[in-house]
């Protein structure tokens, strides 16, 4: 990643001595982001889409030449706050965005904000920004961490699941997904069953959900963790006997394409997916696949997304930072995005549609995710209230 | 009851699979005095070449053989390269040699498959679910798993207590001077112990392939587990293995399940649940410390 940030720092190079005279300097992005890992694949995602949005537009985002700076973290939160403090010192970067997870962003947002930088969330929204310690600076262009779990929890009750299990991972995020769910779902919780977040065989809990006979099971287990749930849910024989309710990151289209069959009949929410019918998602598939060759996931759309929305706080800008042009700009997102209605909350998080999907075989025989209809609209976060800005 | 019969095979289940890693790595240790930090590549490297042959041929019976024999040989030239040179040095160097072979493995595997998780399908024949008793059906895979298990166990057994290379090897662990001094080429059963102990590592990985994600760093996740196991059985003996194993698979398993149960008893719902998930997750780690306290040197210490 060093040799392509520097390639692109020498072709920017040499593009300023030839033509300094007629040409401004560029608005540099430092894209700090999640590329190895099993993990990996999620940054890898939002940074192609990233630079496909700045591909299409020759090299600007909003008109303005942009510079984008690439570097892994590597999930752990140490390094990306270093990568960040060496690019605020060495390359007097002002814009930053890329981060996945939420502890490394947790970790790492502050030192930006501290340094009047700003930063755009492609994935993370973690509670601990999104309430009483929300800032000018800091926009979240994906979800309220919350908000995916609340929609599973919606989509639970509209399917009319009276008593259910839940599962997750026993850490910050996992106990979150629970009460995220919670919030919206209002039936009968029989069982909440929290794994360990190295955890790759689940049969006693299975055996635990075998005995607890609820109605559906809604289970939170992102990456590689998932796939083994869900092969070892097909195997048990569970599958076609209770359904399962989730999230988006517990089935995005990777993960659908290594499970494969045991995926199918899930359903699931998300804000965005391959098949939605508007003029800007349709093009970003169909870019998306002609330069990277594979189905972007939703984290993808979400990295397009959040280069859309800088390419509307920059337009207003005309490429001289200055973050109180480019706030009112951004806060009006006067742009399309590929998942169609958006608008910024008090708080800087999004309030958008989430939608009901379900796990079934495309036409090539492949599991591929089907949009049904939507179950939140206009959904905002729990926390905009505290926020004062 | 149903519930607990369960239990009690994913729990069989689990010890079988920790007990091939295990023996592979007691032996090692008891025998050649190396700390084989790279045991859990081996596993992980069975699992893939497993995984990617079975991909690449659309035949999964051929994953077991492409596993055993690229951990075997793997864990031969390891012996032969790496690990033979540090057989005179202390643990420290031993420790850092195969600690840079994980990561070395790691990347290897990074560069050449990539980081996202890979799939393995099960074997037509073994994919579907057995009801082993009215209303409890259990997966055929999972059944097939502890009947290889229990073999090799037994073939582990029968090698270890009736043959000549047996005899040796138990020689070896307890009087390794002696058995040297008898003339017997101790290069050779070293290689011959390491390659077998990278095998059933092999075997452990190709096996649970089908069940757990394949990834980077599967096998630094079950190695500290394996760990616990041959320091609760004793290092250096394969009955301890066995029942070290046992002892351990079984609490995880019916820790998870039961924990929480139990816990209600005396608290609410969503706490106990909480408080049940992080005390089945230490469950093992208490084993551990108890059967140290009583016996310091394991249930089965080699050597006297």
């Amino acid at each position: 990643m060093r040799v392509k940030s520097l390639a692109l720092a020498g072709a920017a190079l040499v593009a300023l001595t030839m033509g300094a005279f007629a040409q401004q300097a560029p608005v540099k992005i430092g894209i700090v982001t999640t590329l190895s890992t099993p993990g990996g694949y999620l940054g890898e995602d939002v940074r192609d889409g990233i630079l496909l949005a700045i591909e299409e537009e020759g090299g600007k985002l909003g008109g303005v030449p942009v510079q984008p700076l690439i570097e892994d973290d590597k999930l752990k939160p140490g390094d990306a706050k270093q990568i960040v403090d060496k690019w605020i010192e060495a390359e007097k970067v002002k814009l930053f965005t890329g981060i996945i997870f939420s502890n490394v962003a947790v970790a790492t947002v502050p030192t930006i904000l501290e340094n009047d930088g700003i930063y755009v969330s492609p994935n993370a929204g973690p509670s601990n920004f999104s309430g009483k310690a929300c800032h000018k600076n800091y926009y979240v262009a994906s979800w309220q961490n919350d908000n995916l779990h609340e929609s599973a929890g919606a989509l639970a009750k509209k399917l009319g699941y009276k008593k259910m299990v839940l599962l997750a991972p026993n850490y910050q995020a996992g106990k979150d997904a629970l009460t995220g769910f919670k919030r919206m779902y209002g039936g009968e919780v029989i069982e909440e069953i929290y794994t360990s977040l190295d955890q790759t065989d689940f049969s006693a809990e299975m055996a635990r959900i075998r005995a607890a006979k609820p109605d559906a099971v809604f289970q939170f287990h992102p990456g590689g963790t998932g796939i083994a749930f869900l092969k070892q849910w097909a195997q048990s024989g569970l599958k076609d006997q209770i359904p399962m309710v989730v999230a988006a990151p517990s089935l995005d289209q990777r993960i659908a394409a290594a499970v494969g069959d045991a995926a199918l009949g899930i359903a699931l929410t998300s804000h965005w997916n391959t098949d939605f019918k508007n003029p800007q998602s349709e093009a970003f598939v169909k870019g998306f696949m002609a330069k990277y060759n594979r189905v972007p996931t939703v984290y993808a759309s979400q990295g397009y997304d959040t280069a859309k929305l800088i390419g509307a706080g920059l337009k207003a800008t005309g490429g001289k930072l200055d973050e109180n042009v480019f706030r009112a700009a951004m806060m009006k997102a006067d742009v399309q995005l590929t998942r169609g209605p958006f608008k910024f909350n008090t708080n800087q998080h999004p309030i958008q549609d989430w939608y009901e999907m379900k796990a079934v075989k495309g036409a090539d025989g492949k599991v591929t995710l089907q949009t049904l209809g939507k179950v939140l609209e206009n959904h905002g976060d729990a926390y905009a209230k505290d926020c004062k800005i | 009851m149903q519930l607990l019969i369960e239990q009690l095979l994913n729990g069989l289940q689990l010890s079988l699979t920790l007990f091939l890693l295990a023996a592979g790595l007691t032996l090692v240790f008891g025998i050649m005095g190396v700390i084989n930090l790279a045991h859990g590549s081996l596993y992980m490297l069975g699992a893939y070449a497993g995984a990617s042959v079975a991909a690449k041929l659309g035949n999964p019976w051929m994953a077991l053989p492409s596993a055993l024999l690229a951990s075997a040989l793997v864990g031969i030239v390891m012996e032969y390269l790496i690990v033979r040179p540090l057989y005179a040095r202390d643990h420290l160097a031993q420790v850092l040699a195969t600690f840079g072979l994980i990561l070395f493995f790691n990347g290897f595997i990074a560069w050449a498959v990539g980081r996202p998780p890979i799939m393995m399908d099960t074997p037509a024949a073994l994919s579907g679910f057995i009801e082993i008793l009215p209303g409890l059906p259990y997966p055929t895979y999972r059944l097939a798993v502890m009947g290889a298990g229990v073999c090799v166990a037994l073939g582990l057994w029968y090698i270890i207590a009736r043959t000549r290379l047996g005899m040796l090897i138990r020689a070896g662990s307890d009087k390794r001077d002696m058995v040297e001094a008898l003339g017997v080429n101790i290069a050779v059963l070293f290689t011959l112990v390491f390659g077998l102990g990278a095998l059933l590592a092999g075997l452990a990985g190709v096996m649970v392939a089908p069940i757990r994600s394949v990834q980077v760093g599967m096998g630094e996740q079950v190695l500290i587990t394996t760990f616990v196991v041959i320091v609760v059985g004793g290092i250096g003996s394969i009955r301890g293995a066995f029942i070290g194993s046992l002892l351990i698979g079984m609490c995880d398993t019916l820790g998870r399940a039961y924990a929480p149960i139990l816990l209600k008893l005396w608290l609410s719902g969503s706490i106990a649940d909480g408080f049940g998930a992080a005390l089945a997750s230490i469950m093992i780690y208490l084993v551990m410390a108890i059967v140290l306290i009583v016996k310091p040197r394991g249930l089965f210490p080699v050597g006297g």
